[in-house]
């Protein structure tokens, strides 16, 4: 089963997206900030990561650079997402080696959109 | 059964092929509640006579944008894009290499996703269309359809459809809340207004007719004789795409599905339409 990781600090985020996901029929695991994200990768990689991109903790960034490093950490496709709508951002995210971006709040038909885009539906 | 209801059915029909079930007669008018009452007008009853009677072409026009179905997506259901993208261009390029022009019409394009997504494909392959020039009309039937189209604005949830994220930052800029199209990708698209219903042969000659997602609202009568006028405006080596749930199959002998583009339909050949003949 394709599994999807959620990293986000907000749980209400975390639970919305997994109730889309599991409905869209992918395993999923969550995490609230990006250290515990990559504990949970190094346990097992995702196929791909919905990526909150201002996290406390540990942001989209650096969160990416520490995943690509990990043996296998190329696998996940990163799919970031925020809350603001600045092309800038969105750019260097892109940029950065995310492979998609949503924004929050977003719904069923954006998420399946969104994992067609990445070639997981 | 409701006779001004009836008539309305009827008049819809008769202007834009849409099919109505009897059954779903109350639902017109609700759906055409917004209608009346921005009209000014007591209710429905009066609407169908004020049409009936004739001369008042806004409030028609009104009246059909709020009937028909505008329900549409960037790449929507990909396949015809990505056949479109792999194959059937490059035979395009290779058969038209002489005259260096194709031109592509999307028949019933709703706000312009499915038109812009068309101009997006090509400018991903602008270096191979160097030289060449490749037209893309769209049209509808709905003014307010073709208005948004030619404006190219979309809220964030429509540019969050079917859209790569790559593609959006190349060919939009914010404009407050919402994503404009670019000007160059905009100035690609000749928009018109225009219905099916009526004679099209004066669009001229098409490479590739988009006519997704608008036959399906239509009986099979409105269909076939569609069909037909379809097949005479496209090249013989041309292609048909129609929504993925509709077909030409039992409707139309003009075309047949098209081997190698799944999606894609192209106009039958002498060879195989005297095979059909004899069979
Ligand atoms: C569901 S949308 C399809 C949009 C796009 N082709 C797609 O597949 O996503 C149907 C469109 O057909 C248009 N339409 C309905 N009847 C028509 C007619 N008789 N002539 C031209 N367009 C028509 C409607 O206005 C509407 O914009």
């Amino acid at each position: 089963m394709t599994q999807v990781l959620v990293v986000d600090d907000s749980a209400i985020i975390r639970k919305i997206a997994r109730r889309i996901l599991e409905d869209l029929r992918f395993e999923t695991a969550e995490a609230e900030d990006g250290a515990r994200a990559l504990d949970c990768c190094a346990a097992s990689m995702p196929d791909a990561i919905f990526l909150d991109w201002n996290m406390p903790v540990m942001d989209g960034y650096e969160f990416l650079r520490e995943l690509r490093k990990m043996p296998d950490g190329a696998k996940p496709k990163i799919v970031f997402c925020t809350t603001e709508n600045d092309v800038a951002q969105i750019a260097r995210a892109m940029h950065a080696g995310a492979d998609e971006y949503i924004m929050k709040p977003f719904d069923r038909h954006i998420v399946q959109s969104k994992l067609e885009e990445i070639g997981l539906v | 059964m409701r006779s001004d209801l009836a008539a309305l059915a009827a008049l819809l029909s008769d202007r834009i092929g849409l099919a109505v079930d009897e059954g779903k007669h109350q639902a017109i008018e609700m759906r055409l509640q917004p209608t009346v009452a921005a009209a000014g007008l007591p209710n429905v009853s009066e609407l169908v006579h004020r049409l009936s009677k004739g001369g008042d072409p806004a409030l028609l026009d009104r009246t059909i944008d709020a009937m028909v179905t505008c329900e549409t997506l960037f790449f929507r259901d990909r396949k015809p894009f990505e056949a479109l993208r792999a194959t059937v261009l490059p035979r395009l390029r290779e058969a038209r290499r002489a005259e260096r022009r194709i031109r592509i019409w999307s028949a019933a394009c709703a706000t312009g996703q499915e038109p812009y997504s068309l101009a997006m494909l090509i400018d991903e392959q602008q270096r191979e269309f160097a030289g060449w020039r490749v037209e893309i009309v769209a049209s509808d039937v709905s003014a307010a359809a073709v208005a948004a189209a030619r404006e190219g604005r979309y809220s964030q949830f429509e540019v969050q459809r079917g859209l790569p994220t790559p593609l959006l930052l190349r060919h939009f800029q914010r404009d407050g809340e919402a994503w404009r199209i670019n000007d160059h990708l905009r100035a690609h698209v000749e928009f018109r207004r225009a219905n099916l219903i009526d004679e099209f042969g004066r669009f001229g000659r098409f490479d590739i007719v988009f006519c997704r997602n608008v036959l399906m609202y239509m009986d099979v009568e409105r269909r076939r004789d569609i069909l037909q006028r379809l097949s005479r405006v496209l090249a013989d080596d041309g292609y048909l795409a129609l929504g993925a749930a509709e077909t030409v199959v039992g409707i139309s002998d003009e075309f047949e599905p098209a081997p190698d583009c799944a999606g894609l339909f192209r106009r039958k050949t002498p060879a195989s339409l005297r095979m059909a003949a004899n069979s």
